[in-house]
């Protein structure tokens, strides 16, 4: 029988963590309960809803369906260390201008899955934005005025260069 | 550019200098939410706080004959595990039923189920622990000794003699009936030139918030208080109630509501399982969290809709609707949910239908019948949606038979602009709609006669796409009428309590709450505004009963148009206050100045006089250098209620521009547009974005969203691999516009817009979908939602 505890070490938003974590928690229950990064939300915990959306090793990935010990040597960042760091400023702004959450729960996810949709650059289409969005789920605002930042952001970008 | 900048205008309709009525002003919270910094309940964590997982009825209907939980009792972390007959101990069980909904029945629920489970989902024991997954580990550990009984499911033979009662006491399963005529519909049924009749059947869906019902309960004997942090809408309400099961003073109970993750009439009801939360705080004198997983939200969560509506019009050639009729059966779970009752969506169908008519002719039986599922309750938009699609239904089936254009019929038989005040068949009360100002502009904006034109020439490339109208009305501002009426401690006045601080700053304590609505925005541009001060220096505050006027919260669109009301009412107040301050000090007449900007100002020219926060230092501090006699008061309170109307009916219309894969029964949705009059737009974007929001949830219902049960009473599907819910790659664009008729109940004119996208869309949807198949020949499609398979079978393809 394989142990119920291991020692994990990871980085988590630049900072190192070493700690020993039972083998069969979650990566988001890890991140919420043993990090306290409660900015990472747990929608559905079968990996359909996106709101436990982070970013492992640079890819956009559902926490919900990785074991946190899966991790054990991943750079992992989270909503706390993008918005810390400044790499989505341009983003989280035109969400809180054109409205784009309401609640605000399904947020952070969302905004990971578009940052890493603009990763490349380039200006997606209207349609091309909501394929990409379409693993997270939003009951308030209908999707529209997220596609909407989210195009803004992209052609934003696109002229600064 | 698709992000419209907020434009300042100079005076509003209001007439005020700087208002931000009407501007499309950022709320203040959404920088906390982007950056993963809310407090959600789900977020909480206390000293000493435990969690609590429930052991849940795999029967739909059983009796509990034995519990053995010594296992449970001695696993890993498991602090108490507490049966349905323990918890009835400290909290005592309740009944949903209201005096102005005559007749209704129902039975006494418990907090944890007490010898009967009566829905697959029940809880029946729980066990609390350090963990949560202790917790349910220990629940595995449990052996319930079950009896299965008969599952009552259909609801169509449910009132059957042979059908057996679930609660025998009740004498039937009956929960409710309600029966009306208006006019002489026999007689216009005769009269007509054509008579269609047909069944619209509603499926079950549920709200599916984001993030699930949480709860944090906190029972302190030291103080003899508990505190509660709940995901709720109505705070208030459930102080109430919970002092009230627990045999407390709504004192000893503070609610406190920060950041919720989602609500849509979800969060505004008595869950069992939320007052066992609260029970076993109390029981084991420490904090105990419960937050309902996924497969738990669905098989808790009230369920919504669930109708099977036979319906009837009848229209002459000329398209003059001359009556409608309707028999409307919805199944609601085995209790009536405490304290609203299931029993208001079958009422609100029965105002509602035909309500944008002029026909005085109708007939309408509504009956709510128990069944061994999940509970039914009031979910966003209340009836509405139901209403809607079988008016708008029945309507185009009319056009149809009499070779109609569906604008046209409509524009034949809407309430005149120029009729109001009027009363709907039912005796609903209107002060005025606009439906045909908002018909004309939807036609507009849509380009009708083009895209009828292209609709048709379509056609002959195999192409097959509708056009489908839903014109409706929405209840909103609801005054006692609603809930007080009947007996339930529900507040239907609010309050706002505005304080001057020291630095020129205002704090704004305030009744309602915030989900997401943007009712934390509304409240800041209406102080702001009233009261002449940026908006950057007002502070809000809502959710928790100890720093809150007393008040209903946030549902049925009663936010803006009342709490804003009564924050308006306290900013002009505030205003007043001040004013006799800055004159005491200024040794001016109060009535020649103003605020604007947060400087004190002579009125009639804008000249600046002192800066506001001058008047608060000198008041907090050197009250000494006041005149003698003279006390500030920086403090006040000010209360709303509609008092004229018992509700403030909007109104709208929707189009749905859709079309349809006749080979795999897929719909693709084009287009969608809404047009609706919320009275006084205070925030444009916020508005528009309550509208997309809404249709969103009622295309869900149209196309997808479906909680599939079995015969046995089992839930099929409670889960989002199964349970379609409306994803972005879906869903249209939604164009919105307004038409602006004030109510003249309140100063700020204000009427509610939260129900009118879920109220329309489902209808629009499908008279879209039939228009699109009516050249076909195909069956009609009247059972949402419209799967692929429904619309495969209407064409006859499978």
């Amino acid at each position: 029988m394989s142990a119920r505890h291991l020692d994990i070490n990871m980085r988590v938003n630049g900072e190192a963590v070493s700690t020993r974590v039972e083998a069969r928690k979650t990566l988001v229950d890890f991140l919420r309960e043993d990090l306290s990064l409660t900015g990472t939300h747990v929608g559905c915990e079968h990996g359909v809803c996106g709101a436990c959306t982070v970013r492992l090793g640079g890819e956009a990935v559902r926490s919900c369906l990785l074991l946190a010990v899966q991790c054990d040597g991943a750079e992992i960042e989270t909503i706390e260390g993008l918005s810390d760091s400044g790499a989505i400023t341009d983003l989280q702004s035109a969400f809180a201008r054109r409205n784009a959450l309401q609640c605000g729960y399904c947020t952070p996810g969302m905004l990971i899955s578009a940052h890493e949709l603009l990763a490349n650059g380039t200006v997606p289409s209207r349609s091309q934005i909501r394929e990409h969005i379409s693993g997270n789920y939003c009951r308030c605002t209908g999707y529209q005025a997220i596609v909407d930042a989210i195009e803004q952001v992209a052609q934003t970008r696109a002229t600064a260069k | 550019m698709k992000i419209a900048e907020d434009v300042v205008s100079g005076l509003s309709a209001l007439d005020r200098p700087n208002s931000y009525i009407g501007r499309s002003v950022p709320r203040p919270n959404l920088d906390r939410l982007t950056q993963g910094r809310g407090q959600y309940v789900s977020d909480l964590v206390l000293p000493r706080m435990v969690h609590v997982a429930f052991l849940r009825s795999p029967h739909a209907h059983a009796r509990i004959k034995t519990i053995e939980a010594g296992q449970a009792k001695s696993a890993p972390g498991v602090v108490a595990v507490v049966t349905g007959p323990e918890l009835a101990k400290v909290i005592t069980p309740w009944v949903g039923v209201l005096t102005h909904l005559k007749g209704i029945k129902s039975a006494p629920q418990h907090a944890i189920a007490v010898d009967r489970a009566c829905w697959q989902g029940e809880a029946v024991c729980a066990v609390v622990a350090k963990s949560r997954a202790e917790a349910e580990d220990a629940c595995a550990l449990i052996d319930v000794d079950y009896e299965p009984l008969f599952a009552v499911t259909d609801a169509e033979t449910a009132l059957d003699r042979a059908t057996p009662v679930i609660h025998p006491e009740l004498g039937d399963n009956l929960t409710f009936e309600r029966a009306l005529v208006a006019g002489d519909p026999d007689k216009a049924f005769a009269e007509s030139d054509a008579v269609v009749e047909t069944t619209f059947v509603f499926g079950r869906h549920t709200g599916v918030t984001n993030e699930p019902r949480a709860i944090v309960a906190d029972w302190n004997p030291g103080e003899q208080r508990l505190t509660v942090y709940q995901g709720t809408q109505a705070p208030h309400m459930t102080q109430d109630i919970f002092a009230k099961h627990l045999n407390l003073g709504s004192h000893q109970v503070r609610v406190i509501t920060k950041d919720v993750g989602g609500s849509f009439g979800i969060k505004v009801h008595i869950y069992a399982d939320e007052m066992a939360t609260v029970a076993l705080s109390k029981l084991l004198k420490r904090p105990v969290k419960f937050v309902a997983d996924r497969f738990e939200s669905f098989t808790t969560d009230i369920h919504a809709r669930d109708h099977r509506v036979r319906a009837k019009i009848g229209v002459k050639k000329d398209g003059t609707i001359t009556a409608f009729e309707i028999d409307d059966l919805t199944g609601i779970g085995p209790y009536s949910v405490y304290p609203r009752t299931s029993g208001i969506e079958a009422n609100q169908v029965v105002n509602l239908v035909g309500g944008p008519y002029t026909s005085p002719n109708y007939r309408a039986r509504a009956r709510v019948v128990f069944q061994n599922k999940n509970v039914m309750c009031q979910y966003r938009a209340v009836g509405h949606p139901i209403a809607t699609a079988v008016t708008e239904g029945l309507v185009d089936l009319a056009a149809a038979k009499i070779g109609m254009d569906t604008a046209e019929i409509r524009r034949r038989n809407l309430i005149a602009d120029d009729a109001y005040p009027a009363v709907g068949a039912s005796g609903i009360k209107f002060e005025k709609l606009s439906h045909h100002a908002c018909l004309d502009k939807i036609l507009a904006m849509m380009d009708y006669p083009k895209l009828r034109a292209e609709q048709v020439g379509l056609r002959g490339r195999g192409i097959y796409r509708g056009i489908g109208f839903a014109s409706f009305i929405e209840v909103t501002n609801p005054s006692a009428a609603f809930y007080g009426v009947g007996g339930a401690r529900i507040s239907a006045q609010d309050g706002a309590t505005l304080r001057l601080d020291a630095t020129g700053a205002v704090f704004v304590h305030s009744g309602i709450t915030e989900q997401g609505q943007g009712a934390e925005s509304i409240l800041a541009q209406c102080v702001a505004t009233s009261f002449g001060v940026p908006i950057e220096r007002i502070r809000i505050v809502t959710g928790d009963t100890d720093n809150t006027p007393y008040g209903g919260g946030t549902w049925a669109s009663r936010a803006a148009g009342i709490g804003g009301e009564a924050a308006w009412q306290a900013g002009k107040a505030l205003r007043a206050n001040v004013l006799a301050a800055a004159a005491s000090i200024l040794q001016a007449d109060p009535k020649a100045l103003d605020i604007r900007a947060g400087i004190i100002v002579d009125s009639d020219n804008g000249r600046e006089r002192m800066p506001l926060e001058e008047v608060a230092r000198i008041v907090y501090f050197r009250p000494d250098t006041l005149p003698p006699g003279f006390q500030a008061e920086l403090v006040v309170t000010r209360h709303y209620v509609p008092r004229a109307w018992p509700f403030a009916f909007t109104n709208g219309v929707q189009a749905s521009y859709l079309e349809v894969d006749t080979r795999t029964g897929m719909v693709k949705l084009l287009k969608h547009w809404c047009v609706e009059d919320c009275g006084t737009v205070i925030n444009p974007q916020l508005v528009d974005e309550q509208v997309r929001g809404g249709v969103v949830q009622g295309i869900g219902a149209a196309l997808y969203e479906h909680c599939l049960y079995d015969e046995t009473g089992q839930l099929l599907n409670g889960n989002l691999m199964d349970y379609l819910l409306p994803m972005a790659n879906e869903m249209p664009d939604i164009e919105v516009g307004h038409v602006v008729t004030p109510t003249a109940d309140s100063e700020l004119g204000a009427k509610g817009a939260g129900e009118a996208g879920t109220a329309g869309a489902p209808g629009s949807v499908m008279n879209a979908l039939n228009d699109a198949l009516r050249p076909l020949n195909a069956a009609l499609l009247v059972e949402m939602p419209f799967t692929p398979e429904r619309v495969l079978r209407a064409l006859g393809r499978v």
